[in-house]
């Protein structure tokens, strides 16, 4: 640590941030292990329903697991284009269901 | 079901902590216990904790042999200073080009601690499970009281090898995110892909040993602390092992760092050892030292 260093102002905390992105793909990881694979087909399945009605665009769609407690939340986020054809505008909608693990 | 009859040897463990259940104790006849070294991740220490840990475990009297899963890439006879003296391997053992005696070298510090070093030109195939349990049957069976299994990095065929028939597994971590997260993944190996899990014989113990720990470093902010780490992989700790440089020197040497007692490292690994033997150690090396207020001016 020279001269510069010690009257240069502390960088947040780098360990805390480590912690937090590891607690979280570490309880991802886990919950994907030793259980069927069915989101990617479970999303393209909701896809296929949504687009009978809305015009999406395949990568508006968002699912994710989690797992809090002993239950577990799916989580499906849908990015609606704009009505009348309009360019795909960020209108989000969430749906979530929760339910016993 | 209250006058079901059990039988003892069939009652499961139940998760009351059972002091020393898995140490050998006075009265109970003496099993090998087969514990790897593992990690997922590369350059963490693996072959380092592997020689410090079997030559702990020998210094205390116990018969010890150490052998070095990375076939291909060997390393552990460099760092146990024996490299010279390898004449025959695992691979050659596996496949009877040789007796298992004429493969384990004799350590010239400790008459109990025998190494087994890895094929260095052979490719990963060449390690079966079948040829792996016959070596360790056949080690068990000499009355080796500790087999360490010096992993190689990753999650393929070596690396799943050295821990299938495990009882008790280290996994050696950086405190820093990419070893942590394939710790996590090394975790859920263990407890599936396992002998023990196979049969249901329990679990593999599980312990977490840190390494390149800098308490500077905790201290500051940038770097995670044991209790960090421990809280993401929730398993106990079997040591911290502080960044030195005793680290280098010992294997520049060939002398594993635990023989180093004044390296802050060597005494963390006979701390290491200890608590592997079953006593309680306090954790040592946790703490930042305190640096003068020039010190912090002009550098250290």
């Amino acid at each position: 640590m020279g001269i510069l260093d010690f009257f240069r102002s502390r960088p947040k905390n780098t360990a805390s941030v480590a912690k937090e992105r590891l607690r979280i793909i570490v309880a991802q990881e886990r919950a994907q292990t030793g259980r069927p694979d069915y989101l990617p087909l479970l999303r393209r399945e909701i896809l296929e329903v949504i687009k009978k009605y809305v015009n999406v665009d395949p990568d508006a769609i968002d699912i994710h697991v989690e797992r809090d407690g002993d239950s577990e939340v799916l989580e499906l986020s849908v990015a609606l284009p704009e009505r009348n054809g309009a360019p795909p505008a960020p209108t989000e909608t969430t749906t979530a269901a929760a339910g016993e693990a | 079901m209250e006058n079901e009859q059990h039988d003892p040897s069939h009652v499961e463990t139940p998760s009351l902590p059972v002091p020393d259940s898995s140490l050998p104790s006075p009265g109970r006849t003496p099993l090998t216990e087969i514990i790897v070294v593992t990690s997922g991740k590369g350059g963490v220490g693996k072959t380092t904790t592997s020689a410090s840990l079997a030559v702990g475990l020998a210094k205390r009297g116990k018969k010890v042999a150490v052998i070095d899963f990375d076939v291909g890439l060997r390393n552990l006879d460099l760092i146990m200073g024996c490299e010279r003296r390898v004449v025959y391997d695992f691979v050659n053992v596996i496949h009877e080009e040789c007796t298992l005696k004429q493969a384990l070298i004799k350590d010239k510090r400790f008459d109990t601690l025998f190494v087994l070093a890895a094929s260095q030109t052979r490719d990963k195939d060449a390690l079966s499970k079948e040829g792996v349990e016959k070596v360790l049957k056949e080690l068990t069976d000499e009355g080796f009281d500790y087999i360490i299994c010096d992993s190689p990095a990753g999650i393929e065929k070596g690396a799943s090898l050295a821990m299938y028939f495990a009882d008790r597994a280290v996994v050696v971590v950086n405190p820093e995110v990419s070893s942590v997260r394939d710790s996590d993944r090394i975790l859920g190996l263990l407890s599936s892909k396992t002998r023990r899990a196979e049969l249901g014989n329990g679990p593999v113990e599980q312990y977490l040993l840190l390494t390149r720990y800098n308490p500077e470093r905790v201290a500051g902010g940038d770097m995670m602390g044991v209790d960090d780490v421990k809280e993401i992989l929730g398993i106990e700790v079997l040591g911290v092992i502080p960044e030195s440089p005793g680290v280098l020197t010992a294997s520049n040497a060939g002398v594993p760092v635990i023989l180093d007692d004044i390296s802050p490292a060597g005494q963390a690994y006979e701390d290491a050892v200890a608590r592997l033997a079953g006593e309680t150690r306090p954790m040592r090396f946790l703490e930042a030292q305190k640096k003068g207020f020039l010190a912090r001016i002009f550098g250290s």
